[in-house]
This record gives C-alpha cells, sequence and structure tokens, in this order.
C-alpha cells in the first residue's frame, strides 16, 4: 500500500461535490426559492468543477485507474496547461468558487463539500503533487541494434529459367550433394 | 448481473421487499392520514417524500452495521448447522451487502434531503403569508396559550433588512453571513444550523459524504489507512441520527376529533370562536430512530470488543517456512482456536501496519495441532510480511478468525471430485489433509473412500508447495497400499512449449508421479473415467475456481448422473470457499 496521493481523494470529493451543488442548483431553481440566481450559479459552478474533476490524474507511483471515456476531458483540462496543472490554483479555484454556494440552503452542502474538497488539494499542493493527463501510450519502436544486418538485397543465386524448368521435369537429375549431413544419426 | 442475482438473489429480494413496504407504507401514511391535514397543507406531498426515505432509512441503518460483525456472523453461522446452505452463504457475502445497504442509504439521503429542502422553502413562504390565508394562519399558530405550533420556523420578521445603526462598524455586512441576517432568504439556511435536526442532518450527510468519496475502490486500494480512519465517521453519523429527530419538528394534529379539517379549512377566522373548530393542536413525532439502531449499536460495539480481546490473545510461531517462488509458510498457535477445512483468517502483523488485516484461506487441516496460511507475494503488505518473516520476526502477529463456510460436505460423499483452479487450490490443501487424517483414524464421519483431485493452473509457479504435499500424501497412500485411495491430475493450462519425457517414470515439470497434462481438461473424459470406475455411487463434484468453471461441471454433472439406482449419479455443490 503505497503512499496516498491526497490528491486521488480530493478529486473524488470535487467531483462528488461538483454533482451535489449541481442537484442542490436544480432544486434551487425548479422549486423557485428564494435566492434562486445563487442556485442557478450553483449549477453552473457544479458544471464546471464535474468537467475540470472528472478526467483522473496520471499517478506518480503505480497504476491510474481511468474514468471511463475521460480522454476528451483529459484533453480538454490539458490545453489549460499549468493553470490545471497546478494543485494550488485548484484549491484557491475551489475555494472561491464554493462560497457563493454558502448563501443559500440548497447549495449550502455542497459548498461545503467543495471547501473540503480544496482542503484537501491544498495539502495535496503542499506535498507536491501535480496533475498529470493519463494519455494512450504511444508504442515506440525499438530502434534496430547495429548487429542486426540488414536482409539481403538479392535473392539467392538461381540458375536460368530454361534451366529451371528442366530440373521440375528431371527430379533426379535435378538433386544435388549437400556439404554437410542433415540427418541426426550421429 | 444475473449471476449475481441468483447467488445474491433471495436476500437481496427479501431485504429489496422490505425496503418498498417500508417506503410505501410510511408515504401513504403521511399522504392520507387526517393528523396531518394541515401539515400537508403547508408542505404538500414533500412530506410524505421525505418521512418515507426516513423509514427506509431508518430500517438500512439498522441493518449496515451488522454485516461486519464478522465474530458475531461466526457465531451465528455455527449454531445454523441444520439450516440450509445458503443461509450460511449469505453470512459470507457480508462486505457487498453492507455496500449494497450504504447505496441505498446514500440515495434515501438525496431523496431525503430533497424533499426537506422543499419543505423549508415552503415553510418559509408559509411564514411570510406568501400563501393563502389558511397557511398564514397555520403558520402563526405559536407555542404560548392556549396554541401550539405547527411551523417549525418561528419568529421571522416579514421585513426588509433593518435599516444600519451608526455604531455598526461593518455597515451592515454582519448581515451577509447567514446566521446573523435577517433576510428572509437566509432563513432556510438559520434554521439548518440552528435546529438540532437541521444541523446533525448537515452533519450527518458531510458525514456520509465523507465516508462514500473515501470508499471509492481507488482510494480504499492504494491507502487503507485514509479510508479506515475516515470510515470511523460513521460514530459521528450514528449519534447524530439518533439525536437527529429530537427537535420533533415533524408535527401533527392530535384534536381531529373535536377539529375537523374538513369542514374548518375554510374558516380559519373562526378558529376558536365556534364550536365546531377549536383551535387544531399539534404535537410533534417523537424520536424513531433509536428504536431501530441502539440494537445493532450495541451489537457492533461488542464486536469490536471481541475483535480486541482475540487481537491481544497470544499468538505463537511454531513454524516459518520459505517455499519456492517466495511463497511464506506460517504455521502459528493460539489458545482455543479451533478450525475447520476450507476456512480463512485475518492477519495483522504490527510492525508493518496497525490498521490493516488481510485475509487468507488455511491450507493445514483441523486435526493438527496448529494452523498455517501460504501467503504468496502479491502487493506492498505481503511483500513486506515475507521481508519481515525472513529476518525472523520480532513482534507477534494478530489473528482473527476463523471465518467462513466450512467445507464439511466433502466427507459426505464416497467418492469425491475436487476441482482446483488456480490459487483455489489452497482449500483444498486443507482438505486432502483433514481426508487423510480421518481416514487414518479411521472417522466414522468420513464417507469418502475415493477422491479424484484435478488441479488446474497456468504453471505452477508459487504453488510448488502443494505440488510437495500430493507428493507426501501419494507416498503415505502407497506404503499402507492404497495408491486408489486418491488419483489425481494437473492440468497445466498455461503451457505451449512441451517436452515430455515419456521414458521416465516421474513428470519432469513438477516431480508428480501422475503425469502433467498440458492444456485444459476434457471434462466428458474425465467424467467418463469416473462414472467407468465407480459404478452405483454417488459422486460428490466441489469446486474453488471461476464462475464460468462451475457452469461447465454443473453441465456434466447433470448429463452425466442417471436415475437408475445401480448407475453413478454426481451431485455439483456450488459452494464458493
Amino acid at each position: 500500500m503505497g503512499r496516498i496521493e491526497w490528491a486521488m481523494w480530493a478529486n473524488e470529493q470535487a467531483l462528488a461535490a461538483g454533482l451535489i451543488l449541481l442537484a442542490g442548483g436544480i432544486v434551487g431553481v425548479a422549486g423557485q426559492f428564494r435566492g434562486w440566481e445563487f442556485a442557478s450559479y450553483a449549477i453552473a459552478a457544479g458544471v464546471f468543477v464535474c468537467l475540470l474533476e472528472y478526467p483522473r490524474s496520471k499517478r506518480a507511483k503505480g497504476t491510474s485507474v481511468e474514468r471511463t471515456g475521460q480522454y476528451c476531458f483529459t484533453v480538454c483540462v490539458k490545453a489549460f496547461g499549468p493553470v490545471t496543472r497546478n494543485y494550488y490554483v485548484r484549491a484557491f479555484l475551489h475555494a472561491a468558487l464554493c462560497v457563493p454556494g454558502g448563501f443559500m440552503l440548497a447549495t449550502v452542502l455542497g459548498c461545503v463539500c467543495l471547501g473540503i474538497a480544496s482542503l484537501i488539494y491544498l495539502a495535496a499542493a503542499v506535498r507536491g503533487e501535480h496533475w498529470e493527463p493519463i494519455l494512450p501510450r504511444k508504442d515506440t519502436r525499438k530502434p534496430v541494434a547495429e548487429s542486426i544486418k540488414s536482409p539481403p538485397q538479392n535473392p539467392p543465386p538461381r540458375p536460368p529459367p530454361e534451366i529451371r524448368r528442366k530440373q521440375a521435369k528431371d527430379v533426379e537429375g535435378a538433386a544435388y550433394d549437400n556439404p554437410m549431413s542433415v540427418t541426426d544419426d550421429e | 448481473m444475473a449471476n449475481w442475482i441468483i447467488n445474491n438473489g433471495f436476500p437481496a429480494l427479501v431485504w429489496m421487499t422490505i425496503n418498498t413496504f417500508l417506503f410505501v407504507w410510511y408515504y401513504l401514511q403521511y399522504d392520507r392520514d387526517d393528523d396531518f391535514y394541515y401539515t400537508r397543507h403547508l408542505l404538500g406531498s414533500a412530506l410524505a417524500w421525505a418521512r418515507a426515505p426516513a423509514a427506509v432509512l431508518n430500517f438500512n441503518c439498522m441493518l449496515i452495521l451488522l454485516p461486519v460483525c464478522r465474530n458475531l456472523l461466526s457465531l451465528i453461522r455455527g449454531s445454523f448447522v441444520c439450516c440450509s446452505r445458503t443461509m450460511r452463504k449469505q453470512l459470507d457475502k457480508n462486505l457487498s451487502f453492507h455496500k449494497l445497504v450504504a447505496y441505498m442509504i446514500a440515495l434515501m439521503t438525496a431523496v431525503h434531503t430533497v424533499a426537506h429542502l422543499l419543505n423549508l422553502e415552503w415553510l418559509n413562504n408559509s411564514k411570510l403569508g406568501v400563501y393563502g390565508k389558511l397557511s398564514t394562519a397555520l403558520s402563526n399558530l405559536e407555542d404560548e396559550g392556549n396554541e401550539t405550533f405547527l411551523n417549525p420556523l418561528q419568529h421571522i420578521e416579514a421585513v426588509s433588512p433593518p435599516a444600519e445603526s451608526k455604531e455598526e462598524p461593518f455597515k451592515g455586512r454582519a448581515s451577509m453571513c447567514p446566521l446573523y441576517s435577517q433576510d428572509p432568504q437566509q432563513k432556510p439556511i438559520k434554521f439548518a444550523f440552528t435546529s438540532i435536526a437541521g444541523l446533525t442532518g448537515v452533519v450527518i450527510t458531510l458525514s456520509l459524504i465523507l465516508i462514500i468519496t473515501s470508499s471509492m475502490e481507488v482510494i480504499r486500494r492504494s491507502y487503507f489507512e485514509v479510508f479506515w480512519y475516515i470510515h470511523h465517521l460513521f460514530i459521528v453519523f450514528f449519534v447524530g441520527l439518533v439525536f437527529h429527530g429530537y427537535g420533533r419538528i415533524v408535527r401533527s394534529q392530535f384534536n381531529t376529533d373535536d377539529h375537523n379539517a374538513t369542514f374548518c379549512k375554510d374558516r380559519p377566522d373562526d378558529w376558536g370562536k365556534i364550536p365546531e373548530c377549536p383551535i387544531p393542536q399539534f404535537k410533534g413525532g417523537e424520536p424513531m430512530t433509536w428504536k431501530w439502531v441502539i440494537g445493532p449499536m450495541i451489537i457492533y460495539v461488542c464486536e469490536r470488543v471481541l475483535r480486541f480481546i482475540r487481537y491481544m490473545q497470544a499468538v505463537q510461531y511454531r513454524k516459518i517456512v520459505i517455499h519456492p517462488s517466495k511463497v511464506l509458510e506460517l504455521q502459528l498457535r493460539k489458545k482455543g482456536f479451533k478450525m475447520e477445512v476450507g476456512q480463512y483468517v485475518f492477519l495483522n502483523c504490527p510492525s508493518i501496519s496497525q490498521l490493516e488485516w488481510h485475509p487468507f484461506t488455511m491450507t493445514s487441516a483441523p486435526e493438527e495441532d496448529f494452523f498455517s496460511v501460504h501467503i504468496r507475494s502479491a502487493g506492498d503488505w505481503t511483500d513486506q510480511l515475507i521481508d519481515t518473516m525472513q529476518k525472523l520476526p520480532e513482534g507477534a502477529m494478530g489473528v482473527d478468525g476463523p471465518f467462513g463456510t466450512a467445507s464439511e460436505d466433502v466427507f459426505d460423499y464416497e467418492v469425491s471430485m475436487l476441482v482446483g483452479a488456480g490459487i483455489g487450490v489452497t482449500p483444498f490443501a486443507s482438505i486432502m489433509k483433514s481426508i487423510w487424517y480421518k481416514f487414518k483414524e479411521c472417522d466414522p464421519k468420513l464417507r469418502t473412500r475415493k477422491i479424484y483431485f484435478y488441479w488446474l493452473c497456468r504453471e505452477t509457479n508459487a504453488f510448488e508447495w502443494f505440488a510437495d504435499l500430493l507428493q507426501v500424501l501419494e507416498k503415505e497412500m502407497e506404503e499402507r497400499n492404497l495408491g486408489d485411495f486418491l488419483t489425481y491430475k494437473l492440468f497445466l493450462t498455461g503451457w505451449d512449449q512441451v517436452i515430455v519425457h515419456f521414458d521416465e517414470d516421474t513428470d519432469v515439470v513438477t516431480g508428480l508421479k501422475q503425469k502433467t497434462h498440458y492444456g485444459r481438461p476434457n471434462w466428458d473424459k474425465e467424467f467418463d473415467q469416473v462414472r467407468k470406475e465407480n459404478p452405483a455411487s454417488v459422486v460428490g463434484t466441489f469446486l474453488c475456481g471461476p464462475a464460468a468453471l462451475a457452469k461447465v461441471l454443473q453441465k456434466k454433472c447433470a448429463k452425466y448422473s442417471d436415475v437408475d439406482p445401480r448407475k453413478t449419479k454426481f451431485y455439483f455443490n456450488k459452494e464458493n470457499f
């Protein structure tokens, strides 16, 4: 059991928080609650967090398990370079995103969950972790070693076509003596 | 999925039926009862939608602690000797059931929370007079004089935020914080964080979310400590759950005999003034959850105490052997330890990790005065264990168990076909040793006269110790002229480069007397051979291996069985070791 990369748990927590924020936002808007503007914000923020957190990072040590169909999300998140790579940025981003959720009951749970995710990301950042995309492995062919000789360029020497045709009819005459013994009696 | 249903079907079906029944029963109660007429007027169907999941939650929170009480389950299993095998096997699928119940708790929590969000919003609006006359009248009932309240949101000023006073340094900034705000938008949050139900609700839901995110498989497998520590938030969960209903905020009318809602609902102004409509009186529902969960909570505490006691019992090392391919054999002794064939124990090595307990099937027979496990290198913990044992251990190990279904049916058949695939061969070490001991001592419980053992594996790497065991048994049997007692065949299913020496007596690959076979067994041939050699016998077939193989064997058993008592009958035993 290797040392945990805190980002792994932060990622699960943030994804859950995104979903909860989204759900709370939907309830707030659909129910036309007081402060539904905060709920509509929560829907947008929830979707954004889910999209950001869906692609799992590649683990520094050990096998990484991808989420289903995360490749396209990986590409999008990777495109933002250092902003999404750095976990300090993520920690502060989530902390900022969660604040408006605290102003309405329907979204307050999402707010707290996202806040906790932000704290775990902070811990991950302090420990020097960062986000790495999981990309499909490109099979690099090993360069051919020097000692392997290139295949022969020319076909083996053969008699001219007329004589080959003659040999096909006369099998006995076509036989020749081997320079080395090919039976295994010895 | 279908396989799962068949294997786990019956108890899961019963559980789901109970859940559905509870949901529908409580939904209808809160949706139809006269006592809740006025409550429903304020809350609509959201009342029933909140209370029905609450009932299902009570039931499932009661259940969730039970599957993880493995010592308790062992005790129960022991007393179910007479009962059906499916019952005993179900108790072994404890962790799957625990997860299933957890998913149900999560789902019901979501429904319950959403319903209560709606409830609080509508209660708030009622208090503010947004809805009709009746709602306002109901919400205005306070807990004073000859009134009892219905709407738990009390003392709202239906005015805009107060003007800032000159002394206020933050100029109304304090009112931004929901807990101090007078803004009606913040009333539900204020209620959530200041009422017992609200505060406990938020805390336990948060605990539940943290437990779930840290229990995801990636986290569990990578860093067990985080999973285990965070999982202990269940203590917070249960304490909060028990106190969640203490506010008694779900109110019902108790003077329905005097005050008929159908008649009086249109006359809120006349309440208390006309004899037909005295003021409606309300009381809160009593907290019920503790009645559901107190039993399992006590049982779980007993389980943890028992585990601790067992942990404290001394475990002595009898022998430590390192086999080829880095397989560690540990022979241990523990006072009062009684095992049966095919069972497993949990081992803990404090010098590696205080918290990790890993299960291993025992490879010794109950007749021996010690118990043994064979441990292969399969991850961090096992690697460290093998290293520690090679350097001779300093501390004692912890042993919890034994657990698991005893595979005692193997002794009941005159002829047994035992099929072990890969790592599934491990319980058969225990079984075959036990059969041999029983045979030597002429144990009357043993009816077995002949064993056919089929060992399937890709390669014998890491199983040399098992091959040695077979050789030892073979030698002992020959010494007693009982060479026919055990017939075994080894099938190397991954072998494609074959150099077979027909001249030599023993096989080159594993040194076993009977020849090793390459490729998968031809079951038709095997069953045919067994049938020919054992006419008019009852043959029991036991498998420890993949489910696909189970299907094949079951079909063959059916195919080669005959109703005629003079012919052979095959029974396939579905037990999973």
